[in-house]
């Protein structure tokens, strides 16, 4: 007797844990337009210290990752584990590089006192720390999302390996996907928002 | 994978948009892109496609829900 499975009922619970991280997302995205229509001026400036060259890097790191996800689950489908492995794999890479841009992204804010509590923080306008608040918060949240996922892209790699996860059983890779996918769409709000509005 | 290569001629439109510089029309302009990316996302490598409607129906309410937030919000911000 096989066990009883129902995969369009799994991705639905996953799409709407999906919603609830959109409207935990959505609730910050609010308090970001309704401060910056309130300081439009310093939210410029602000903007402005960020590094666009790395915020674009790291928007294609995360585009290739989803579409690396997304050919991993088409590898599972038609029965190829390895490919899907190595496509996972590859998926971890790219978070890993956008980790480390963020690393030295957020290194050069701390030098530059921009962390809320340092001294030079303190002495900038009330609305570019509003700015630097949001920022911090919401690039750290995302990026803590970036780091769950690539644990969560690990465990698929994981049951792939144990036969758990194969091509005629790859809803809990599909979820796995739908979380990365997720991550992205959240960053493709995030890099305009942050880095390109002046 | 040309939805792979759609996002990254996006990208590339946003971001050479902003050096353009086109003042307040930016911001619909830069959020107008990410919308067209974020549903190219969702319908192709979610795979919305190809799932069954009741979820598509599912995402369009919860942005109906979270753009009348925003709205009520701006509403209230306004005529304060």
């Amino acid at each position: 007797m096989t066990l009883h499975r129902d995969d369009e009922a799994s991705k639905m619970g996953m799409w709407i844990f999906l919603f609830t991280e959109l409207l935990l997302f959505g609730g910050l995205f609010l308090v970001y337009s309704i401060y910056r229509h309130k300081n439009p001026d310093p939210f410029a400036h602000a903007g402005s210290e960020l590094d666009v060259f790395i915020g674009t890097i790291n928007t294609i790191a995360l585009i290739t990752s989803s579409l690396t996800v997304a050919l991993s689950i088409t590898a599972i489908q038609k029965n190829k584990p390895k490919l899907a492995i190595g496509f996972l794999w590859l998926t971890i890479v790219f978070a890993l590089v956008f980790m480390v841009n963020k690393y030295f992204e957020w290194g050069a804010k701390f030098e530059h006192g921009l962390f809320p509590g340092q001294e030079h923080f303190m002495s900038i306008d009330k609305g570019e720390q509003l700015f630097f608040f949001l920022y911090f918060f919401m690039t750290g949240l995302h990026g803590l999302h970036v780091v769950v996922g690539s644990i969560l892209l690990g465990f698929v790699i994981m049951r792939i390996r144990q036969k758990r996860v194969t091509h005629d059983n790859f809803v809990f890779h599909e979820n796995g996907g739908l979380y990365w996918h997720l991550v992205d769409l959240i960053w493709i709000y995030l890099f305009p928002l942050f880095y390109l509005i002046k | 994978m040309w939805v792979w290569v759609a996002l990254l001629i996006l990208t590339v439109i946003t971001v050479s948009a902003v050096l353009v510089d086109l003042k307040n029309f930016i911001v619909f302009a830069a959020l107008f892109i990410a919308t067209i990316k974020a549903t190219i996302v969702a319908v192709y490598f979610m795979h919305l496609k190809f799932e069954s409607k009741i979820i598509s129906i599912m995402l369009i309410l919860t942005m109906v829900v979270f753009i009348t937030f925003i709205l009520l919000t701006f509403v209230d911000y306004s005529y304060r």
